[in-house]
């Protein structure tokens, strides 16, 4: 197989792309699937405030959710852009 | 290189990954049942030997798992191959991955059980016998995964590949070894979650130990779907025809769809055990809500399985959207991004959810008037945890479909 120089750096840019989405989605998905575990176990303790509850929630998991979006920006990168 | 030594070098590396991977959960779990043994003495010494007769007998289940790798290592090590056609050489490889990498939840998994029986028949020694029939059951379920990359391993070992061309299928035939490896890694440790809460919760609740049974059995028989999952791709690799895939892309299409389906099971299968083991706990502590907490549990079952069946889907897509022939590297190297992107983006979300699901249904029994909003609480927290898997998946379809 003869390989061009830039075809091994388009192959690199699009395996890069598929580890850097795969591996960073690993971190969101367990981080806010543990906060909303926690509000629910909060909102069994006092159902009153589940608003103010479920609120902090979605506020904590958006944050948690940062590091998924740069992996999406990035990995959306090396596939269009590079 | 000539192919018999090719053969017997990937012979051996297989036996390597056989027993090495194999030998870790048999050992963990073994060990966290020697810990729970030992403090169940502590409480009380002179059920020592109650104690350690349930210790052997659970250790020795976990031990299987264990067993099985070593027998494929020495088959591996000490078979003598009737053919000397390449392509044997990496089937022998991907049976030591399937059956290694399949025995390391399965080992685990079992050894949960073993632990949390030593200290329940401790605590309540006239429920002992249920307590005991409790944990082989749960010990066994926890087998399962490891059998399918046993079953796999031999298939693998014994079958004639030899109507396979080289390329693209020895990668194939890894493939195969990779879905029935990593795809039994969750599930093996998530069935044994269960059965461990089954085994203390009739210690303390005697009286349910009927429902704990039903709702074990029940969520333990779900946590098992991701391996199946990893079972049934690693039967498409190695037995459809497919004879129209090209040498390249090809291999990175049969890789891809291996670690797509196995590393995407892995986050479901220990995600439902959080869920399922809260769920028994739950049972065990308010029996009267058990209708509730089942039904709760199943909904988060299900919802924690989404990221296995995207790994699946990603599978199947490479596995039959035949890719055009080329000599280059790149669209090679797409199909294996995007088999890879899938397979990690899975694992997350997976855990995730498992964990909202298992504070969930710790709460409902606890304040069953309040389950709808904990119910409508936990849908949308874990729709949140399920946005970087669904990242994961639009970027392993880029990469397929572009």
């Amino acid at each position: 197989m003869e390989i061009s120089g830039a075809d091994f750096v388009k192959g690199m840019a699009l395996l890069g792309a598929g580890i850097a989405m795969g591996l960073g989605a690993i971190g969101p998905g367990v981080g806010e699937g543990f906060a909303a575990g926690k509000a629910c176990e909060s909102i069994g303790r006092r159902p009153d405030e589940a608003g103010l509850i479920t609120r902090t929630m979605l506020v904590g998991q958006a944050v948690s959710e940062s590091t998924g979006i740069y992996s999406l920006v990035i990995a959306l990168l090396l596939i269009f852009v590079v | 290189m000539e192919s018999e030594v090719l053969n017997t070098a990937l012979r051996y590396l297989g036996a390597g990954f056989s027993v090495g991977f194999g030998a870790i959960g048999a050992a963990l779990g073994e060990g966290y049942a020697a810990g729970l043994a030992s403090e169940a003495i502590s409480q009380k010494p002179e059920a020592s030997g109650n104690v350690v007769k349930n210790m052997l007998i659970g250790q020795a289940i976990a031990e299987s798992s264990g067993i099985f790798a070593l027998v494929v290592s020495m088959i591996l090590i000490f078979g003598s191959p009737e053919t000397h056609s390449s392509i044997f050489a990496w089937a022998y490889l991907a049976a030591g991955l399937s059956m290694g990498l399949s025995a390391i939840g399965s080992g685990i998994g079992s050894g949960l059980p073993a632990g949390t029986c030593c200290l329940g028949i401790v605590a309540q020694p006239q429920m002992a016998g249920k307590i005991t029939t409790t944990m082989l059951l749960g010990s066994a379920i926890s087998q399962t995964p490891a059998i399918f990359g046993l079953v796999v391993a031999f298939m693998l070992i014994f079958f004639d590949h030899a109507n396979m061309a080289l390329h693209p299928g020895w990668a194939a035939l890894i493939g195969a070894g990779f879905a029935a490896g990593f795809g039994g890694i969750g599930s093996g440790i998530g069935a044994g979650m269960p059965a461990a809460q089954a085994c203390s919760g009739m210690a303390r609740q005697p009286a349910a130990s009927g429902k704990i049974f039903g709702t074990l059995l029940l969520s333990s028989a779900v946590c098992q779907t991701p391996a199946i999952f990893g079972l049934v791709v690693a039967f498409l690799l190695l037995f459809l025809d497919y004879s129209g895939m090209p040498a390249n892309p090809g291999w990175a299409a049969f890789l891809g769809a291996g670690l797509s389906v196995g590393l995407a099971a892995t986050g479901p299968g220990i995600g439902n055990g959080f869920t399922a083991g809260e769920a028994v706990a739950g049972v065990a502590r308010n029996p009267d809500q058990a209708g509730v907490t089942s039904r709760i549990m199943l909904v988060a079952l299900g919802v924690a399985q989404s990221t296995a069946i995207y790994g699946l889907l990603i599978s199947l897509m490479l596995l039959f959207m035949t890719p055009k022939a080329s000599d280059s590297i790149s669209a090679a190297a797409k199909l294996l991004g995007a088999g890879i992107c899938m397979g990690f983006g899975g694992i997350g979300p997976g855990i995730g959810e498992g964990l909202t699901g298992a504070y969930t249904v710790k709460e409902v029994p606890r304040n069953p008037d309040a389950s709808g909003v904990l119910a409508r609480t936990m849908l949308v927290g874990m729709a949140v945890a399920e946005s970087t898997g669904i990242y994961s998946l639009i970027i392993a379809l880029l990469l397929i479909v572009l």
